[in-house]
């Protein structure tokens, strides 16, 4: 497996478990870095089933969604699923506010978010 | 004045942080004026100034215990703020970018643009305590 600057990527089962290792994400050259590895895993690694923990995530501007937004759009180009869990409130509202809980599957938990692939 | 690049700004953005902690705001509204000024400042260098390393960004900072205001102005030709798409449309709804001044107003209690559109000021007054 390829090494991850920003990810943590592990296998359960047949799901791609990926936490992101910057409990701040805003940096612009972090977030092209963060984008291009998430992307790698789709385009590259042909994972179909991805889940996107944001345990220990305490900040994401709208520049890290629109990365969010491309991913789905490559896996679903790509016949897969992606969900998202553990999301803080205050980055959920960010979601909301944004509409976008309505284009993502947003889980409460990794738990929740396994048994539903 | 900060420069236009990349990361810029999170010094002056740490010490306003760090003054609402000081002042015991609550997280909700420390992580709001985090986000309004991230998003203000990423506008600047990116859409503004365009990242031309030659501009500045002008960031004045004015707080109270109650009260933040955080004037943001870059050194571009100005926007108009009312012909950007609305992103929670569903015909936009799938765009990369654009997400910025949604977030902005809903997160401070006042955002106003000047006539040009080079200058945006923030505001927000402190939620009562929990």
């Amino acid at each position: 497996m390829a090494g991850y600057r920003r990810l943590e990527v592990n296998d359960v089962g047949d799901v791609t478990v990926v936490r992101f290792r910057d409990q701040k994400i805003l940096d612009d050259l972090n977030i092209q870095e963060l984008g291009q590895e998430l992307f790698q895993l789709v385009e590259t690694e042909n994972r179909t089933k991805l889940l996107l923990s944001f345990s220990g995530v305490d900040f994401l501007s709208s520049s890290a969604l629109g990365k969010l937004i491309t991913l789905d759009k490559k896996v679903k180009a790509n016949a897969g699923v992606l969900k998202l869990c553990q999301i803080r409130p205050e980055i959920y509202e960010v979601f909301a506010i944004t509409r976008l809980n309505r284009l993502f599957d947003i889980k409460d938990d990794e738990a929740d978010a396994l048994a539903a692939f | 004045m900060i420069p236009s690049k990349a990361g810029a700004g999170q010094r002056v953005m740490k010490e306003v942080l760090e003054q609402l902690q000081r002042c015991h705001w609550i997280n909700h509204d420390i992580f709001g004026v985090h986000l309004a000024m991230q998003e203000a400042l990423v506008n600047a260098i990116k859409h503004g100034n365009r990242l031309d390393t030659r501009k500045q960004v002008h960031v004045i900072c004015r707080m109270s215990p109650e009260l933040v205001r955080i004037e943001i102005a870059d050194e571009g030709s100005g926007f108009d703020p009312s012909k950007v798409p609305d992103p929670t449309d569903p015909e936009h709804l799938e765009h990369p970018s654009g997400r910025g001044i949604v977030l902005m107003r809903n997160f401070m209690s006042r955002i106003e643009y000047n006539d040009v559109g080079n200058c945006v000021t923030l505001e927000k007054s402190r939620a009562p305590a929990e």
